[in-house]
């Protein structure tokens, strides 16, 4: 009773604006903003609460959301293992160039001091016609029979390894192919390695599929979100209709929705990092033991720490997105 | 407080719920609003809390005109105006001290000042040691008496009630009223709507009664 006599006499001097001025004057800015804050983890809190009171649907929807990040994710891990993969091939990219078997001992000599200086070409091998020979007579098993033949069939060959930023230049390549093809000497030239160019291609475009699925699939995670979102306005309805009622502005009933989306792509971010984190262990275990095979050290490399980071802010703005879509649409529908 | 000038309402159907209001009512007044059914004493709660605007004429609250209120104004001026409905409106997914904080924590204030002002409203209406229950658990006039206390808590300038004693039988209808009465004693201005014929005449305030849409008595 006495509290209300109080309040009548504070307000002696009645606020003629009906509106938000009086009521922050009232409050302080202090206050204000830690009643913010608090809004803010209330529902964050709350919200939350409610996925954990159906589990079962909010499990469905998070793991859709889950599904659709985890599998442009697992592409793109995919296509990135391949390059790194062909990147470290590309450093045994190695060009031939095959010698004039008539030509004089001098102006080989001269042919290789010639290629050593050109800027492309990082080292330059030379192997004689006798030791190709002797090395194909030790390697092949066919040593008896070459050794019938008068004349030595095999040409002296230049291995020649380019520089790095070269391997990956198609069209530097080719230059160097043929500016190697007019030295006066020379047979031949060929890059072993042509084959390796055209994957880098292909892993290209398989990095841009996985950016055009992730798209795709991203537009799916926010109807998704959306339509998960509008089912809750609904069932919330009374609720919102009583919040209105005592002066919540649409911001404030709009709030507890953007945490609920923002739980789902938070979640489903999470758990497509952990889905590729297991297909990349499953799948690394076959990947070590065929690179034993193939005596190489090569293992998988996986999402990785960042992954996780990447996909969780990332499945965060598509929830966030997917909510403030629904509730745009929604929530100024339902009016008192 | 409330002044309503010439006020008329249409509905986009065509139905006229309202024509020709003038009334005008002071700070800390009290008054019943009877008619019918359909006499369109609803509608006219509905014009003070914004939940519908008038096709024509004025209404003023506390010297603002309303139809120069913006949309984005709404929520504000409605937290400095109570309101009580007929089916109480709570919600039964929290206690009933959620439900009553729900009209604090829309206007941001800090949680120990909400639990301060939540537990001297539900003390007010004496239901203080059921705060943690669920309203479900309460009888209707107890229920009533939680959206009571929601629509008090903020100290509103303006009590507006649909129908409060709607389904009570008389002792809680009298107890309710004499609650409507002490806010008023401290300033509140009260407007309720009742087809209570007795216990309006037991009350001897102010009656404005409504017949097809027209203030057909205004009676002291």
């Amino acid at each position: 009773m006495n509290r209300y006599r109080d309040k009548r006499s504070d307000d002696a001097i009645v606020p003629r604006e009906v509106s938000g001025g009086a009521v922050l004057r009232r409050l302080g800015w202090g206050n204000r903003v830690d009643g913010w804050l608090d809004s803010h983890r209330n529902n964050g809190r709350d919200s939350l609460a409610r996925l954990w009171a159906e589990p079962v649907q909010s499990m469905t929807t998070i793991l859709v959301i889950a599904i659709a990040i985890a599998l442009p994710a697992a592409l793109w891990v995919a296509v990135s293992n391949l390059q790194q993969l062909s990147g470290s091939w590309q450093n045994s990219a190695r060009v031939s160039v095959f010698i004039d078997k008539d030509i004089a001992p001098k102006l080989t000599q001269q042919l290789i001091d010639k290629v050593r200086l050109m800027p492309q070409i990082e080292t330059v091998d030379y192997i004689s016609p006798e030791a190709a020979l002797n090395e194909f007579q030790q390697a092949s098993g066919f040593g008896e029979v070459l050794a019938l033949l008068d004349v030595n069939p095999l040409p002296g060959v230049l291995v020649l390894s380019p520089t790095p930023e070269l391997v990956s230049d198609i069209a530097g390549m080719t230059v160097l192919l043929d500016e190697l093809g007019t030295l006066v000497g020379v047979a031949d030239a060929q890059l072993d390695m042509q084959w390796l160019q055209r994957l880098q291609q292909i892993l290209e475009m398989g990095r841009r599929m996985a950016v055009l699925l992730g798209f795709t699939l991203a537009l799916g995670v926010l109807l998704v979100i959306g339509n998960t979102i509008r089912l809750a306005i609904e069932s919330r309805r009374d609720e919102i209709l009583v919040v209105k009622l005592v002066g919540g502005t649409n911001g404030f009933v709009r709030r507890p929705f953007l945490y609920t989306g923002l739980w789902y792509g938070l979640f489903g971010g999470m758990i497509a990092w952990v889905g590729v984190v297991l297909g990349g262990i499953w799948i690394d275990h076959k990947v070590v033991s065929l690179a034993v095979l193939y005596q190489s050290s090569f293992s998988l490399i996986g999402i990785g720490g960042e992954g996780l980071l990447v996909l969780a802010i990332l499945g965060a703005a598509l929830g966030l997105l997917g909510a403030t879509l629904a509730v745009g649409r929604h929530i100024a529908r339902i009016e008192p | 407080m409330i002044r309503f000038d010439g006020v008329g309402k249409r509905y986009e159907e065509g139905f006229e719920a309202l024509s020709g209001i003038d009334l005008a009512m002071a700070a800390g007044e009290m008054a019943f609003l009877t008619g019918h059914s359909g006499a369109g004493k609803s509608t006219l709660l509905k014009l003070i809390m914004l939940m519908e605007r008038p096709s024509r004429g004025q209404l003023l609250i506390n010297g603002k005109n309303l139809n120069r209120l913006h949309r984005s104004q709404i929520p504000y001026y409605r937290r400095r105006i109570g309101v009580v409905f007929q089916h109480h409106q709570l919600l039964f997914d929290r206690t009933v001290f959620d439900n009553v904080a729900l009209a604090l924590q829309v206007s941001g204030h800090q949680p120990q000042e909400i639990g301060r002002r939540v537990r001297a409203s539900l003390d007010k209406v004496g239901l203080l040691d059921k705060e943690k229950l669920n309203p479900l658990q309460l009888s209707g006039g107890e229920q009533q008496r939680v959206g009571i206390a929601r629509a008090v808590v903020h100290k509103p300038k303006i009590l507006l009630a649909d129908e409060p004693t709607g389904n009570l039988d008389p002792d809680l209808s009298s107890a309710i009223m004499q609650l409507f009465r002490d806010f008023s004693d401290v300033g509140v201005t009260v407007l309720i709507a009742t087809h209570d014929i007795d216990l309006v005449e037991r009350m001897n305030e102010r009656v404005l009664h409504l017949k097809n849409g027209r203030l057909s008595a205004d009676e002291a």
